[in-house]
């Protein structure tokens, strides 16, 4: 079967493209799948150092469109994951670097290579973005439950519903259930309310997603963290499985909260 | 939010996002300003009253989404002929 296109976007930076990226990649490629990511961010490279490859980086993506190498040897081998391998963001050419079409031809070539291909666009709504979601099967929009990324999110799914890529799959990344409880911050209902388009996966806050970068190892690797838990679920969906969103705000319960006190939790 | 924000019957700030969030969203996927907005119902007022009679200040009108398509919408009530008759007949005397 040729492998399934996913380009992962948001509008606005920082609300968690890349690291929603190394952990679908490492929770597929977990699976089993055979996972290629692509670094969209030529200029900014960042996927390398949240997967903890950005010490055998020889090729970059520029290197294979421009013809200094075959792609086979821009593609990097995980450290744990055989199946899993990175094409890294040139760092010191900027985004012109590269065209759609250079992007449709890349992908192409890798279809027959592997189960996944997975596509980390640059924030913003420009070249690098249009480059990221050209050759996309399908689109995840990650989001913060925040007025900015809730509003960046939807301009972004307004063009690419005009582009003819669908609306996209929504991720709302960096939920904090307490403060939803507290009402003090929009619900994942909510979310989905203002920007009505499919829900893909719903990710709690979790400070193990600073320390796995950190260390270069994406917390879908950790099976007791809770983000990792929304990861993995995240990419089961992806597979084609039907698998049901976590219940986040059972934490905020008088029993648990007893059991946080006493330090069972 | 907090005890005080309850006494003070201030609303939650959830619901101010999600408030302010559903009027930018519609201004953004629509682009139309509230300025423009208003002259299309001056315009709309006008038009109709050139054929019927209504209650402006009972009208509502504004742009109302469902699911991710906008529609505009406009509920104008219009005076009974009744009245309209007997306002006439009180002009012509």
């Amino acid at each position: 079967m040729p492998a399934q296109v996913v380009t992962v976007t948001s509008g606005k930076g920082g609300v968690g493209k890349t690291t929603a990226i190394a952990n679908l990649a490492v929770a597929l490629a977990s699976n089993g799948s055979r996972v290629v990511c692509i670094d969209g961010d030529i200029g900014l490279r960042n996927l390398d150092v949240i997967l903890g490859l950005e010490n055998r980086i020889v090729y970059d993506i520029v290197d294979v469109i421009e013809g200094r190498c075959r792609l086979k040897q821009a593609m990097i081998k995980d450290k744990k994951l055989p199946n899993l391998h990175l094409i890294p963001a040139a760092q010191t050419r900027d985004k012109n670097a590269v065209s759609a079409s250079d992007m449709n031809r890349l992908v192409k070539d890798l279809r027959s290579e592997c189960d996944f291909v997975l596509i980390d666009s640059p924030a913003g709504i420009e070249r690098g973005f249009k480059n990221a979601i050209a050759p996309a099967d399908r689109v995840l929009v990650v989001t913060n439950p925040e007025v900015s990324a809730v509003r960046d999110a939807d301009r972004v799914i307004g063009i690419l519903e005009a582009e003819g890529k669908g609306p996209g799959a929504l991720i709302i990344n960096r939920l904090n259930p307490a403060l939803v409880k507290k009402q003090d911050m929009l619900s994942a209902d909510d979310v989905l309310d203002l920007l009505a388009i499919e829900l893909i996966g719903i990710v709690p806050e979790d400070e193990g997603v600073i320390v796995g970068s950190n260390r270069g190892v994406p917390v879908a690797a950790d099976p007791k963290s809770r983000a990792g838990q929304a990861f993995r679920n995240i990419a089961r969906r992806l597979m084609g499985e039907e698998v049901p969103f976590l219940d986040l705000e059972s934490t905020g319960s008088l029993w648990e909260r007893i059991q946080r006190l006493a330090g069972r939790k | 939010m907090s005890f005080l924000d309850k006494l003070l019957g201030r609303k939650n700030s959830a619901d101010s996002a999600k408030e302010r969030l559903q009027l930018v969203l519609i201004h953004d996927r629509t682009d139309l300003t509230s300025a423009e907005l208003e002259s299309l119902r001056d315009d709309l007022v006008a038009t109709i009253s050139r054929h019927v009679e209504i209650d402006v200040t009972g009208m509502q009108f504004g742009v109302e989404h469902d699911g991710r398509s906008q529609r505009l919408v406009a509920d104008i009530p219009i005076k009974s002929a009744h009245r309209r008759r007997a306002a006439r007949k009180s002009k012509t005397k």
